[in-house]
């Protein structure tokens, strides 16, 4: 069906069938009718009488019924097809637009009394594979389409000129067949949608302008096929004879079974991002994970900025691919234990230009190429690559800087675990203005209260107990600021009360923040004064083995996160905390990772 | 393939290409004349004349197929202008089809000629062209526009001519009056035409492909399979439909065409996204030093010239071409960069790496086969596919010229020598054809 994925039909099986059937019997219903009203007009009275009321009228072109059934089962065995090429996804969309037999169907509804005109899917629909049931619901939801576009078409052939049908001149024929069409679209989005609503289901239309939307989608595209039915109908009553017109339908035919395909290319965007980052997880594990984050905390900003459509997906690309500059960083400097020397640092810091340049030759990725160059960039001017400052600095950069500063301050690392949202929140607001563009900060703040988070998974314990964040590494990748800033948290100050297990997953005084962690529930939480710093012992595993074979996430809260992303924390990354403030950890000071 | 014909490395700025400069020539000199011809009679039925043209203009335009080469809304509405004289003759004869086409082709194909966008259209959506042709040392030319304009000209007055010649008026002996008949000698008359243009299509190309020219006919004639022969039959189609309903007909029939282009072009934009990221992925190992800066362009094209000198077919050179790109992946995964002066990584590990830089490539959407001959470059020799073993030799035999051996035939001894029967000895023997042909210069 042209909504209902395969699997879809689970819950409300029944449901679903007993539409089929009303369907299916309300087409015989109505076939029966037509019939005879059809015999009655036609020239064989017989039609009319009880037996011959079964059939379409006597004077039916069963020759032209049958060639049009068979090249509508032909279009849809070709679109079962696979397409030669590389990306192989499953055939979603079958029937999206009704299927590559649509001018087929529309040709059947202009050329042929009604009746004879819904005979014509039917032999294609039962060809379908599929259970039987399925197979007569495809057939009756066609049929009713094509019988309704036949009659439209014929009363709005009368209206025009008042002649029989196929009598119109053109352009007036054009129409009479774009109403058709019209109506041939809206009953099998009307079809579908009473099928969902019998199934007591609204998942990819809710509501009545999620409805609408979804009716009135393919409607361009049917009235297109109606203008190539009606070119294919003129040729049938020309002289050439009705196998031109059966050859002049196939163009728009395989046009519509290309279409039926083209989601392809969403699938091919995707499968790049997914394999540049799974590149950079070859060298350091933990990106992978972080990426993902960051890229959905940037299109929570861009919500709030307003952004949608393409440019909110160019966003969460940007965000997903800031990092991938890493690829061209040396391996050993990623995973390196220690502090780096400055000219190590310097290296890691050409990752911005080295993201630029892999990203320079994939065409879909052009506009994320700022992001990625200037996502190391400070307000104030401190930043790297370019040193840009305020306004100079790209607006997707600076959402991409206060999404990566916010991940890599919330999520749990081998050397420090991590801090609760409204720590980082408040963290970002510190650095508003110097290093962060205020607007993003308030725009993610918005968009917390709004939506929640849910961070990191909950990795290795810290290695140090009581180790805390230093807040060097709100810099995500930022070099860190003057050492020796005290901690901006007072353990004991925070409110702690009953916030969901994973003590960042809210905000405190966002009551209604809807978690969507579902974490144990709250009584499993040491209620009051909880240290949620503290080293849950739970979770001893200091280091990931590798990036090649990750490490199970231990969960340091005994919150399982399900859904994220389990990447292996090799190693340090970009967030490092000042070796400065937190001599026991100490690992590579503000190595501008 | 014979060595004798040269690789497109050593054609640029080598001798003249005489049948394509004379078909242009022909073209230009026919085109001239169609114009001032037509010019001088007066436009038979100009309305005609002008819907035709828009039509073939933005056909022109609206292109799409592997690198953009296919104009199939193009194709047909020019057909279909040279066709309409065989229809009660409602066309405007042999010079003005000419003329008509010519004009509108060129008007079509003009923005693609604009400076900054000569390599090919829409860099958003640019396919493999570019990258390709870096690699293969095919630069896109930008006089290439007007070998598409020639192409449409020269195919159209041909079926110009075969209707006026074959028209009732004046062979009644072919046929009596309108109807199926006629239809099918209109689709005769296109697909004839359509051969036609394959033939143009391959002299015009033969230089840059840089293969023989039946080899060209063979590959255009089977892939994609009947697109050329389709587009121009429904210009046939377009032409009775005209004949029957007037002008309407080619809103009516031109629009259901456009969502299956539109459809094309996103599938090309698909197949050119694997690609680039594989080529992404490649210059990141030169970023990353775990490869000599160059390394996997210089190993794809020896291997697709290794390629082309065991026979493979375009779509085999291709692959080993996308796969030689993209073989050092999974050295990514080193801690340390080992080439050079470093000691070769044992077997195993060599086989690992192989194995995850596949896994990368497979996750690209550059496609399954390029994976498959990725994650087998390094297993046995028996186990390999023919793509792997080219990479193999090839790969090795540029480790050995980056180490500071002298690129050469010398060399290639060396290589036979140590690596035993790891290499395939007849994929040894076409990479030193390959470089005796290119002489001593790597």
């Amino acid at each position: 069906m042209r909504v209902v994925p395969r699997g879809a039909l689970g819950h409300h099986r029944r449901a679903v069938r007993g539409f089929r059937l009303c369907c299916v019997l309300g087409v015989l219903c109505l076939l029966c009718l037509l019939c005879a009203f059809c015999g009655l007009r036609g020239t064989d009275a017989a039609g009319a009488t009880a037996v011959g009321s079964l059939f379409p009228g006597a004077a039916t072109p069963w020759a032209a019924v049958a060639l049009l059934a068979v090249l509508h089962a032909l279009c849809g065995s070709l679109t079962r097809q696979p397409l030669p090429g590389p990306p192989a996804e499953p055939a979603g969309g079958l029937h999206a637009i009704g299927g590559a037999g649509t001018p087929v169907l529309l040709a059947g509804a202009f050329l042929l009394p009604p009746a004879a005109a819904a005979l014509v899917p039917v032999a294609g629909a039962l060809a379908d594979p599929g259970p039987p049931a399925r197979r007569l619901g495809r057939a009756a939801r066609l049929s009713l389409a094509t019988w309704t576009a036949a009659h439209v078409h014929a009363s709005a052939t009368g209206l025009v000129t008042g002649a029989a049908p196929g009598g119109a001149g053109w352009p007036q024929a054009l129409a009479p067949a774009l109403a058709a069409a019209l109506a041939h679209g809206l009953v099998l989005g009307l079809l579908d949608v009473g099928l969902f609503a019998a199934a007591g289901r609204t998942p990819p239309c809710a509501g009545w302008r999620g409805a609408a939307r979804a009716l009135a989608a393919p409607l361009p595209l049917t009235g297109v096929y109606g203008l190539g039915a009606a070119t294919a109908e003129a040729l049938w009553h020309s002289p050439y004879g009705p196998g031109t017109a059966v050859l002049a339908l196939l163009p728009a035919c395989a046009s519509g079974w290309a279409l039926a395909r083209h989601h392809r290319e969403r699938a091919a965007q995707r499968a790049a991002v997914g394999a540049l980052v799974q590149a950079v997880g070859l060298k350091d594990g933990y990106t992978r994970g972080h990426s993902e984050r960051v890229g959905d905390a940037s299109v929570l900003i861009g919500r709030e900025l307003g952004l949608t459509g393409d440019r909110l997906e160019a966003l969460r690309r940007a965000g997903t691919l800031h990092d991938v500059g890493k690829l061209g960083v040396p391996t050993r400097l990623l995973r390196k234990d220690g502090p780096l020397t400055p000219e190590e640092r310097r290296v890691v810091e050409l990752h911005p230009e080295y993201g630029d340049a892999m990203v320079r030759g994939i065409g879909f990725l052009e506009e994320t190429r700022a992001a990625i160059l200037h996502h190391h960039e400070r307000l104030d001017g401190g930043g790297y690559p370019s040193g840009l400052s305020g306004d100079k600095i790209p607006e997707v950069a600076r959402v991409i800087a206060v999404a990566d500063a916010f991940d890599a301050m919330t999520s749990t690392r081998s050397y420090r675990r991590a801090r609760p949202v409204p720590e980082a929140v408040a963290e970002l607001r510190r650095c508003c203005g110097s290093q962060f563009d205020p607007r993003m900060v308030r725009a993610l703040s918005r968009a917390l209260e709004r939506h929640g988070w849910r961070p990191g998974p909950p990795g290795e314990a810290p290695v140090v107990p009581g180790g805390h964040a230093g807040d060097q590494e709100r810099g995500g990748n930022v070099p860190p600021a003057a050492p020796g800033t005290p901690p901006a948290r007072v353990p004991s100050a925070r409110p702690t009360g009953p916030h969901a297990a994973a003590p960042h997953a809210s905000l405190p005084g966002a009551t209604s923040v809807p978690t969507p962690t579902p974490g144990p529930p709250p009584a499993s939480v040491p209620a009051t004064g909880a240290e949620p710093q503290a080293p849950e012992p739970q979770a001893p595993e200091p280091r990931a083995p590798g990036p090649d074979a990750p490490g199970p996430d231990a969960p340091a809260h005994g919150v399982p996160s399900p859904g994220t992303p389990s990447p292996g924390r090799a190693g340090p990354d970009d967030a490092a905390p000042p070796g400065a403030g937190h001599p026991a950890r100490g690992p590579r000071g503000g190595d501008g990772r | 393939m014979s060595p004798a014909v040269p690789g497109p490395g050593e054609l640029r700025g080598a001798r003249r290409d005489v049948p394509a400069t004379a078909v242009r020539g022909a073209a230009a000199v026919a085109g001239a004349t169609a114009c001032v011809w037509t010019l001088g009679q007066g436009v038979v039925r100009p309305g005609t004349a002008l819907a035709f043209g828009l039509l073939i203009a933005a056909g022109e335009l609206l292109r799409c197929g592997p690198g953009r080469r296919r104009a199939p809304l193009a194709a047909a509405g020019s057909t279909a202008y040279a066709l309409l004289g065989g229809v009660g003759g409602v066309g405007g004869g042999v010079a003005q089809t000419v003329a008509v086409v010519l004009v509108s082709a060129l008007a079509g194909a003009a923005p693609s000629a604009a400076p900054g966008r000569a390599a090919g259209p829409a860099p958003s959506t640019r396919p493999a062209g570019p990258a390709r042709s870096a690699v293969a040392g095919v630069p896109e030319r930008t006089g290439m526009f007007l070998d598409r304009p020639v192409r449409r000209a020269l195919t159209a007055g041909f079926a110009a001519v075969c209707v006026e010649t074959l028209h009732p008026g004046a062979n009644p002996a072919v046929w009596s009056g309108r109807g199926p008949v006629q239809a099918l000698f209109l689709l005769g008359v296109a697909l004839l035409t359509a051969q036609g243009d394959a033939l143009l299509r391959a002299v015009l190309d033969r230089r840059r492909a840089g293969r023989p020219l039946g080899a060209l006919l063979r590959e255009g004639w089977r892939t994609p399979p009947g697109a050329g022969p389709a587009a121009h039959a429904a210009g046939a189609l377009l032409a009775l439909a005209t004949a029957t309903v007037g002008l309407w007909a080619l809103p009516a029939f031109c629009l259901p065409l456009l969502p299956g282009v539109y459809a094309a072009r996103r599938f090309e934009a698909a197949r050119a996204t694997g690609r680039q990221t594989a080529v992404s992925l490649a210059r990141a190992t030169e970023l990353a030093g775990c490869v000599p800066a160059g390394h996997p362009h210089r190993v794809a094209s020896l291997s697709r010239a290794v390629g082309r000198e065991l026979g493979l077919s375009a779509r085999e050179l291709d692959l080993v071409e996308d796969a030689a790109l993209t073989h050092d992946i999974g050295r990514l995964s080193l801690p340390d960069p080992a080439h050079g002066g470093g000691e070769p990584l044992p077997a195993e590990e060599r086989r690992r790496i192989a194995r995850l830089g596949g896994a990368v490539v497979r996750q690209s959407g550059a496609g399954a086969e390029i994976a498959a001959v990725v994650e087998r470059q390094a297993d046995r020799r028996r186990d390999q596919p023919l793509p792997a073993r080219i990479i193999r030799a090839v790969d090795a035999y540029d480790e050995l010229v980056d180490g500071g051996a002298p690129a050469g035939p010398e060399t290639l001894d060396r290589l036979r020598r140590s690596a035993g029967d790891a290499l395939e000895p007849r994929v040894v023997d076409a990479l030193a054809r390959v470089l005796a042909l290119r002489g001593t210069a790597p």
